[in-house]
């Protein structure tokens, strides 16, 4: 039933997700700038929990990794722990109504990044600012554009 | 089992090296994004460039040329000083290092992370390019590699919160430390008492210690000296030379560690130019020598 979106959808929207996570914004924006990978692959597994899982998952966090110049396997760890949850729950969470999906995304932002703080912590400890919390909530707030921008994505049938 | 492979990776990481070839593969595929996200910047810069008036490219040509003259003007002078120099280490029985090349790498725009003072260059191991190497602007010393893939490179900045660079009061050879603030504009030195003779105004080079830095590079002026009276060390402040804001080239540095024999200057220079990271270094042909002018100076006396 879900032939028709390939596995290209997929992969080109977390390249750009990728993009936007290491895009030269402003400083006051930087500091802001959500998780839009995580974001993007919370999606897809919500949406086709039989292609997306805990592997890629994996594999994407490890490329984001590479891609911020982190140790290897944080983002992984973090990523692949968050689609964990959003695999046990994704047919209750279909069902919850956008702000309910909300408050699930935020907890899962804040897991991500409590496992990043962590991590980061125990190579280098050092103090965080308050704002370093604050991409969760953007997050959050940007949750119902990615939404429905990748619902558009997977729906749009692209003439052949 | 994804989170033990992700905690395998992570400790692995965070002792060995081990995984070094696998962060190049992957560089691999990631890389092409970071070119990518960079692209609209470099795409306007070059429009910019082209579409700039013949008057402003010639106003721009001028200042340059004169620029040049006084340097060079400048450079002949330190010839000489520089032979001097040469001399009076052999006098003093002190071996002196020269021969010095750098690499212009250009900063890829992106952002890899908040709160951290890393940039990314579009220079890797590509160029030869290997962690811990000096990266200096026109200006002064603005950091280091601190990891270098195939086809970039992470540098960390003088002012990021893990970076410590040995420095120098100019003035007079107060030997000191510049820690990172994580501003852009600030470097503190938190480890001189009181008492220390420093002053705002100041100039800090590299002191050459530690063996990352050469040595005499510009690395910052002392903006504020307040000694607090009921701690051991003063809250000293210092702003960095180079605009690490603001510049998009920056040279990496080779230091050639050859130092040259005792009193005998002139024999030397063939060594410096036969290390084989000159070599490859030329084949890739954008390297510059920055002693060049020296050796051609070493030459003419023969």
């Amino acid at each position: 039933m879900n032939n028709y979106h390939g596995f290209g959808r997929i992969i080109l929207t977390i390249i750009l997700a990728m993009c936007l996570r290491i895009v030269p914004w402003p400083n006051a924006i930087a500091n802001i700038n959500p998780d839009w990978v995580l974001l993007v692959l919370i999606y897809w597994t919500l949406a086709v929990p039989e292609r997306v899982g805990i592997f890629h998952a994996w594999t994407v966090g490890l490329l984001t990794d590479a891609l911020t110049g982190r140790l290897f396997g944080q983002h992984a760890l973090a990523y692949s722990l968050a689609i964990y949850f959003c695999l046990i729950l994704h047919k209750r969470l279909r069902q919850f109504p956008l702000p309910q999906q909300g408050v699930f995304i935020f907890l899962c932002l804040l897991l991500t990044q409590l496992l990043l703080f962590w991590l980061k912590n125990i190579q280098t400890p050092s103090q965080f600012h308050a704002s370093f919390w604050l991409p969760v909530f953007t997050g959050t707030l940007c949750w119902p554009l990615v939404y429905t921008a990748l619902r558009f994505v997977r729906l749009a049938r692209f003439t052949k | 089992m994804a989170v033990i492979a992700s905690i395998a990776l992570l400790v692995t990481e965070h002792r060995s090296h081990r995984l070094d070839p696998l962060r190049a593969t992957t560089s691999f595929l990631i890389d092409p994004l970071k070119y990518l996200v960079d692209l609209p910047t470099t795409l306007i810069e070059k429009t910019v460039g082209s579409i700039s008036s013949y008057a402003t490219l010639k106003q721009e040509n001028d200042r340059l040329r004169e620029e040049q003259f006084i340097d060079k003007t400048r450079l002949l002078k330190f010839d000489a000083l520089e032979r001097e120099n040469i001399h009076l280490r052999a006098l003093l029985e002190n071996s002196f290092k020269l021969g010095e090349q750098v690499l212009v790498a250009e900063l890829l725009s992106i952002n890899m992370a908040p709160y951290e003072n890393i940039v990314v260059v579009n220079k890797g191991t590509r160029f030869g390019v290997h962690p811990k190497q000096p990266v200096l602007d026109a200006n002064g010393v603005v950091g280091q590699v601190f990891r270098s893939l195939p086809l970039s490179s992470e540098i960390m900045l003088i002012t990021d919160p893990n970076h410590a660079i040995p420095v120098q009061v100019n003035r007079n050879g107060l030997l000191t430390i510049a820690v990172g603030s994580g501003q852009l504009n600030r470097l503190n030195l938190p480890f001189l008492s009181n008492n220390a003779d420093i002053r705002p105004g100041d100039l800090l080079i590299t002191s050459g210690l530690g063996g990352t830095f050469p040595p005499g590079y510009p690395v910052g002026i002392v903006d504020d000296f307040t000694p607090i009276s009921d701690k051991p060390f003063a809250n000293i402040t210092a702003t960095p030379k180079s605009m690490l804001d603001r510049n998009r080239e920056l040279l990496i540095v080779w230091s050639d560690s050859t130092p040259i024999p005792l009193a005998t200057p002139q024999t030397s220079k063939e060594k410096v130019i036969e290390t084989p990271r000159d070599d490859k270094s030329t084949r890739s042909g954008l390297v510059h020598k920055a002693s060049e002018v020296e050796q051609a100076g070493t030459v003419r006396d023969e």
